[in-house]
């Protein structure tokens, strides 16, 4: 156990060292969702006011929680792909071929993708007066403890994909053809309320849905009437928290079984 | 095929250095890929302190046999015992006495030199004192102990390689796996590299196992087995291999050399082979067949060359195979 610690830990500091040493990766995951946020929250602000959605809510309001996970999802990619360029660029095989089981291997990189993950999300937050959004210290708690689950969720995912694929243009296929759309489709960007009933239930059965959920349950603790219709957070943390381990076991499952070449 | 013999005679051989124990004992090993056989039937053993070397064209086996043996894809068929423990049972156990040095870099270029042996020796579970005894001593070993804050990425490539090994070694392996540890190295750090190697099994006792298709460097293994399309030709030392070659090795070139052939036979008796476009003849007291040969057939003849055979001729007269058939280009910019 203190080996595995000792392994996985290992794996996280070097992630971390990484990034530090690549500031661009900080601004493109950072940035971003910044300007879509900007543009498209001021933007639709005034025209588009999706059914469903509370009155007491601005859009840009609405949108911020999306636009967290958003961000979320972009370091979970950013990390992921580092997995496909270690494999390329042959770090992965000194590892593969060390005392270490394949579950600890991913696990030190599902980590360090979840951290750096959260670091930029407690970033987008810090920033959320500056949109005229004021979150209380509890509602700052609960929101960040919730992207912990989302980002360690989102990054799992990354890595399932990341261990069957060779390279990196296949990853950015898989990424606008999944990611995105998991991610369009979780109440991001618009509420499950108002959807056509076919996309009301693809959105039912997206998991991220629940994980979307629970973050602006979390993030609006004290206007509990602001949320809108969304799924009580305690079915909401625990569907989120059950998809963040099953992406991980099914990462190391994928892992177990590729080859190292 | 005439290597069988051979074969057979290595395997009940035991080398002298086995006498301390076994570092590989593989049987029958096999491998397959989606549509072709990597290996097969590959039965032999290495002895604790040896250097051993696979020599064999690209595409014979050996980087499949490599990867097998540093545990890096899971085995098919077959057994294989490593420093006495099963690769297949005991994987972890087995890793933990490897060292492995890959044919391509495996350092993370974004790191120091320390960085890297850091993590290194984390995840083979060392840390705190020793991680900075060990990876100081390694340094200092391979002469890199005022690079160790410098970015794996600014290094020269030599140096890399240098790091590669330094690495490999920091966790005390008994056995060091290296895949064409030559690939990139200039004449020089090739031979400062393989010294280095010498020098290890003598001053450590580690047992050495390597793969390559250099003549010099297979030359300088205490004995060498030769892949071919995925079975082992021979597996003996390099002097005796090239024992086993009758004589001198005599190479024709000519314009038609199916017809000089035959007209050779009927004329001296002897049968050679065709291999390249060239006949090659494997004769004692070569210089006395070149000069009847050129009496008789100068005028269908452009060039003979004869010499002491080499592992390249051990290789063409085990198989009948040139020995760098597809890359011959490739393989003299090297």
């Amino acid at each position: 156990m203190g080996e595995m610690m000792l392994q996985a830990g290992t794996l996280w500091t070097r992630e971390i060292t990484r990034f530090v040493r690549q500031r661009s990766r900080l601004f493109g995951a950072l940035l971003q969702p910044l300007v879509f946020w900007a543009l498209l929250g001021a933007g639709l602000n005034g025209s588009f006011r999706p059914s469903g959605m509370p009155a007491a809510m601005s859009y840009a309001q609405y949108f911020y929680p999306g636009v967290i996970v958003l961000v979320l999802l972009f370091t979970a990619i950013f990390a992921t792909i580092s997995t496909v360029e270690d494999r390329k660029q042959g770090f992965l095989q000194g590892v593969l071929v060390a005392p270490i089981s394949r579950p600890t291997v991913v696990l030190g990189q599902a980590l360090g993708g979840t951290t750096l993950a959260l670091i930029q999300g407690i970033i987008f937050l810090v920033l959320a007066p500056l949109a005229g959004i004021h979150l209380s210290i509890a509602a700052i708690i609960a929101a960040s403890l919730m992207m912990v689950v989302i980002a360690f969720a989102l990054t799992s995912i990354g890595l399932v994909i990341a261990w069957r694929i060779e390279s990196t243009q296949g990853f950015h296929a898989i990424m606008n053809l999944i990611l995105i759309p998991i991610w369009l489709l979780s109440g991001a960007f618009f509420p499950l309320s108002g959807a056509p009933r076919w996309l009301a239930w693809t959105m039912r059965l997206n998991p991220l849905t629940y994980a979307m959920a629970a973050l602006r349950r979390g993030l609006y603790l004290a206007e509990p009437n602001a949320i809108g219709s969304t799924a009580p957070i305690l079915s909401s943390v625990a569907i989120a928290i059950a998809f963040a381990l099953f992406a991980f076991l099914l990462a190391t499952r994928v892992a177990r079984r590729a080859s190292a070449t | 095929m005439g290597g069988s013999a051979i074969l057979s005679s290595a395997a009940a051989a035991a080398p002298a250095a086995a006498a301390a124990g076994l570092a590989v004992e593989c049987t029958a090993l096999g491998f397959r890929y989606a549509e072709r056989d990597a290996l097969r039937d590959v039965t032999f053993v290495i002895g604790r302190g040896e250097i051993f070397g696979f020599l064999g064209p690209n595409g014979g086996g050996k980087t499949t046999l490599f990867k097998i043996l540093s545990t890096l894809v899971p085995m098919q068929s077959g057994t294989a015992r490593i420093l006495g423990r099963d690769l297949r049972g005991d994987t972890i156990a087995v890793r933990r006495a490897l060292g492995v040095v890959f044919q391509r870099p495996s350092l993370d270029a974004k790191l120091t030199v320390a960085e890297n042996l850091r993590h290194h020796g984390h995840l083979y579970g060392i840390t705190g004192r020793r991680l900075k005894d060990r990876a100081t001593a390694m340094l200092k070993r391979l002469a890199l102990d005022d690079r160790a804050d410098d970015l794996v990425e600014t290094l020269s490539g030599g140096l890399q390689r240098r790091v590669e090994l330094a690495k490999a070694l920091l966790h005390e392996p008994q056995l060091l796996l290296l895949d064409e540890p030559s690939t990139g190295l200039d004449p020089a750090a090739r031979r400062e590299f393989s010294n280095y190697l010498a020098h290890l099994r003598e001053s450590e006792g580690v047992t050495i196992v390597l793969t390559t298709h250099y003549m010099e460097e297979a030359e300088r293994c205490d004995r060498i087995g030769i892949l071919h399309e995925g079975a082992l030709a021979a597996i003996d030392r390099p002097t005796t291999l090239k024992a086993e070659v009758g004589g001198d090795v005599v190479a024709i070139q000519c314009a038609a050399p199916e017809v000089l052939e035959r007209k050779m036979q009927q004329r001296f008796k002897v049968k050679g082979q065709i291999v390249g476009g060239v006949i090659r003849v494997e004769r004692p007291r070569g210089h006395e067949f070149v000069r009847d040969v050129v009496d008789v057939f100068g005028s269908e003849i452009e060039s003979v060359t004869f010499g002491k055979p080499t592992l390249e001729d051990v290789f063409v007269h085990l198989t009948g195979h040139q020995f760098f058939a597809d890359a011959k280009g490739a393989a003299e910019r090297d």
